[in-house]
């Protein structure tokens, strides 16, 4: 365990409706053992001492599934190591006298609330438009009437890993939900459960993205770079083909 | 205060069918017009609101996140038991049943266990329509595991993220009846009380957390599905989030509170290592079935764990429990991890930890097998220890999970309050004093999915000439003033300690004295110290920010505060208990081996608590257990 001391760069902004502007602290009394997210605890606890309102920040359950922490750590979200989130990051990861800029998800689809939380509830209708298997409860059969390629179902399940976190979204240059977008549609898509509603869901997902204000895929690939579940660009692939068929099959 | 559990008539295995099938009905048309309001959207949650709302009633849901499927059922590892008997290992919903009530220490009650046990496999093909992505085998079946304190293998799992997948269903569930109009959907709300009119349960005051705005709901039912209280000891495997607030709400309002002192400590946790940490983080029991775990033989062995040969280990759970070895139950892993560690054998920097080692498993299966089966659980514990557990066992100790006593519930789940229902974690009614792995998920679903639906309509089938009420109406009015009120005192307090520093120090009294094990004399000086800290919390704390804006310490300021009278109920409650059971561990009571020692003549009951006044002691009240089925008798795992 080393003792840290850091400068952090926040960016502060007290509501939507205000601008905002990054302000700069110096902490010490760190050490390498902290999460990230420890290291701001410190700050906010300093904070509160000095009777200054401590940084906003969303996080809970502070173990990297939740999706619930967001934030762009010196230009990457979710910070410098790969496949992980804010809150499982640790300071080992950083050295004694760093600078570090801290921001929030930036997307017009993201509104920012607070400092670094923002509105992400455009995820949670696209979801509504169709991410979904249309199914009422006590309605199912035989949890083994249909059986399922172990290799399908593991890959089901890669895209289904995603944690909703919109890191993809964060990190791409167009702000596009396509990580987000393509993984529900190819989870639900390639399991035999998904099929009745497959051409309907991709139309109304992709149409959903679109009037939420997310931008157009340009296939950079920042978002499978930055994803904390590390959810392949393929599912955008899988989601277009699913896409275009939907509009021949109608 | 009577407690009647309106355990139906008749045998055992027939008691929920004879109920559905007389159970009185709500026409789709007055479903239409009734309004329900369910509070927290893991999976207990989720699930009640979207059946709910499939079959016709108007929801209103309720969560503090940022979204619903951020409940943290999401955190759930290891898998979700049911009595599929796929495996064909002789399972059966009556062993499930069995396995439940033994595990829980008969200290549950019959009829609502079996219940579960009989709903447990309509869970697992609700969950596989929805197109949760369960483990398969290469043939395409289910695949399963075992957990501890049983001998089948009836686990359902998805990776070790099995909370996640389903409860991802249910959010998509949600979602669907959220786009069909059926469920409105308030995220960042929290409720801050349950509002009762005529003795009923008719709604909730919710705070926009962004806003600070208090509103109104109206609903001629509330469901609580908030959760347990295992951050009253600040430092658990809980989300950060997750407080007691709306079942303390409850109490205070006239719902009893069942066996406060009944929680759950698991066995796998990455240890504390240092003051600053803000959360434990557990590592899934289904470790268990292929890690072993043990400690040196002798006492302060610096070696290296590789260094230390065979002969000089003591892998204790095998030596001790020779028939479960490392699958024994939570209470028991724990405990004996605890009497080593006690005894100078625990290892790692602090002496709290013991190790939980694959070398064998890698041996006997190959690296790729086991990556197969934990590769995320041992990138995760890679992540915040910084060590390979590949390579070098991991070193773990229990830490707080799960808290089995809850809002007391009768069979229909409905609480002391008439109107006021409690599902998932947040009531008392099926783990008795110690939960079994991979069940707080099957209760969770089978109370959202397939119980509560039902039992819901019992009590609105009466209430169908109930016309929605103004929230005009006085008794709202009260509430809110009572909640803005408590806001302004918070804020206006001119103090000088953080939020965070209360809560740290009342989590250390409430793990120093109704942890892993517990005594008269500890929990009396207990009780006086968190009256005395609560005390200062009112005069000192300090809030930041105003209630305009989000603002975080003011949400954590009102969850501490109900901490404390929490607090103070589990001491009682734990004292009143004169025996141990489960997770409940009196030092006074115990067998010559350290196992723990029942007293059923005396305490087969729930002891269930009425409020009576914030300075005042509660009132015990009894619901005695009666053990039709199964004759209770020591839980032996040996």
């Amino acid at each position: 365990m080393t003792d840290l001391q850091l400068t952090l760069n926040i960016w502060r902004q007290r509501s939507s409706s205000e601008s905002g502007k990054f302000e700069s602290y110096e902490v010490d009394n760190l050490n390498t053992h902290m999460s990230f997210l420890e290291m701001l605890d410190v700050l906010n606890e300093n904070l509160v001492e000095e009777n200054k309102e401590p940084v906003a920040f969303d996080h809970d359950c502070r173990e990297g599934i939740c999706g619930m922490c967001s934030m762009v750590i010196n230009g990457r979200p979710h910070g410098p190591m790969k496949g992980t989130t804010t809150c499982q990051l640790h300071m080992r990861h950083f050295k004694n006298g760093d600078t570090i800029t801290i921001e929030p998800w930036r997307a017009k689809a993201f509104p920012v609330v607070k400092d670094l939380v923002v509105d992400r509830s455009s995820f949670d209708r696209i979801i509504q438009s169709g991410g979904y298997v249309s199914v009422n409860t006590g309605s199912a059969p035989d949890g083994n009437a249909i059986p399922i390629p172990k290799s399908i179902a593991e890959e089901a399940f890669d895209a289904a890993a995603c944690i909703g976190c919109g890191a993809c979204v964060a990190s791409c240059k167009n702000a596009s939900a396509s990580l987000f977008v393509s993984a529900k549609i190819s989870q639900l898509s390639l399991l035999p459960q998904g099929q009745p509603e497959k051409n309907e869901r991709v139309k109304k997902m992709v149409a959903q993205m679109d009037e939420e204000g997310f931008g157009h895929c340009t296939n950079t690939g920042a978002c499978q770079a930055e994803c904390p579940k590390e959810i392949s660009v393929d599912y955008i692939r899988k989601m277009n083909v699913d896409y275009n068929l939907s509009n021949i099959k109608g | 205060m009577i407690l009647d559990s309106k355990v139906p008539e008749g045998p055992l295995e027939s008691k929920w069918t004879n109920y559905k099938s007389s159970v009185p009905l709500v026409s789709p048309a007055n479903k239409r017009r009734i309004e329900v309001i369910v509070v927290g959207t893991g999976l207990a949650g989720a699930s009640a609101a979207a059946s709910m709302a499939e079959m016709g009633y108007k929801v209103k849901s309720f969560c503090f996140q940022d979204s619903p499927r951020r409940a943290h059922s999401i955190a759930a590892q290891g898998g979700i038991n049911a009595a599929k008997n796929y495996q064909n290992d002789g399972d059966s919903v009556y062993r499930l049943f069995y396995d439940t009530i033994k595990g829980g220490d008969y200290r549950s009650r019959e009829a609502n266990v079996y219940r579960l046990a009989e709903v447990s496999a309509s869970i697992i093909d609700q969950c596989v329509a929805q197109g949760v992505p369960f483990a398969r085998e290469y043939g395409g079946t289910l695949d399963n595991r075992s957990f501890g304190g049983v001998q089948v293998s009836r686990t359902f799992y998805a990776r070790g993220q099995t909370g996640q997948q389903l409860l991802l269903g249910a959010y998509s569930a949600l979602s669907r009846q959220i786009s069909k109009g059926n469920i409105t959907m308030y995220n960042r709300h929290e409720m801050v009380d349950i509002v009762k009119i005529d003795g009923k349960a008719r709604g909730v005051i919710v705070r926009n957390l962004l806003t600070g705005e208090f509103s109104r709901h109206f609903g001629h039912a509330v469901v609580l599905a908030t959760g347990g209280y295992g951050n009253v000891y600040y430092l658990s495997t809980n989300a950060m989030g997750s407080n007691v607030t709306a079942a303390w709400k409850a109490y205070k309002q006239g719902a009893a509170f069942s066996n406060p002192c009944f929680t759950q400590i698991h066995p796998t946790c990455i240890p504390v290592s240092g003051d600053y940490q803000s959360k434990l983080t557990l590592m899934s029991e289904s470790l268990r079935n292929d890690g072993r775990i043990w400690v040196p033989k002798n006492k302060g062995d610096n070696r290296k764990p590789s260094q230390i040969p065979e002969d000089e280990r003591d892998y204790y759970l095998e030596r001790r429990y020779p028939a479960f070895g490392n699958l024994v139950p939570r209470d028991v892993a724990s405990r004996a991890a605890k009497e080593r560690c006690d005894e100078g054998f625990g290892v790692g920097d602090t002496g709290l930890a013991v190790y939980l080692d694959f070398e064998d498993a890698i041996k006997r299966l190959g690296k790729e097998t086991v990556s197969a089966r934990y590769g995320n659980l041992f990138a995760m514990y890679d992540k915040i220890t910084g060590d390979d557990p590949y390579t070098t066992p991991m070193r773990i100790f229990p830490a707080v999970h799960y808290t089995m006593g809850g809002l007391w519930v009768d069979y229909d789940l409905m609480t002391t309050v008439p109107g006021l229902y409690a599902i998932g974690e947040c009531n008392f009614s099926d783990h008795g004093a110690n939960r079994l792995g991979a069940s707080a998920l099957m209760q969770g679903l089978a109370d959202g999915y397939f119980v509560l639906p039902y039992t819901i309509g019992k009590y609105l089938s009466e209430d169908i000439r109930t016309e929605p009420m103004d929230t005009a109406h006085e008794a709202f009015d009260t509430a809110e003033k009572k909640a803005l009120e408590r806001t302004k005192i918070l804020l206006q307090n001119n103090g000088s300690r953080s939020v965070e520093s209360f809560h740290r120090d009342l989590g250390k009294i409430v793990w120093d004295y109704c942890g892993m094990s517990r005594n008269q004399k500890s929990l009396n000086e207990a009780i006086l110290s968190i009256q005395s800290l609560r005390e200062e919390f009112w005069k000192h704390v300090k809030v930041p920010g105003d209630d305009k804006t989000y603002n975080p310490e003011l949400d954590k300021a009102g969850r501490v505060a109900d901490f404390f009278e929490l607090g103070e109920l589990m001491m009682r409650d734990a004292l009143e208990r004169e025996e141990s059971c489960g997770g409940h561990f009196r030092e006074e009571y115990q067998t010559q081996e350290g196992e723990a020692l029942r007293d059923d003549e005396n305490y087969t009951f729930a002891s269930t608590w009425e409020f009576k006044g914030i300075d005042k002691p509660p009132t015990l009240h009894k619901e005695d257990l009666n053990f039709e089925t199964v004759a209770p008798t020591q839980r032996s795992y040996k």
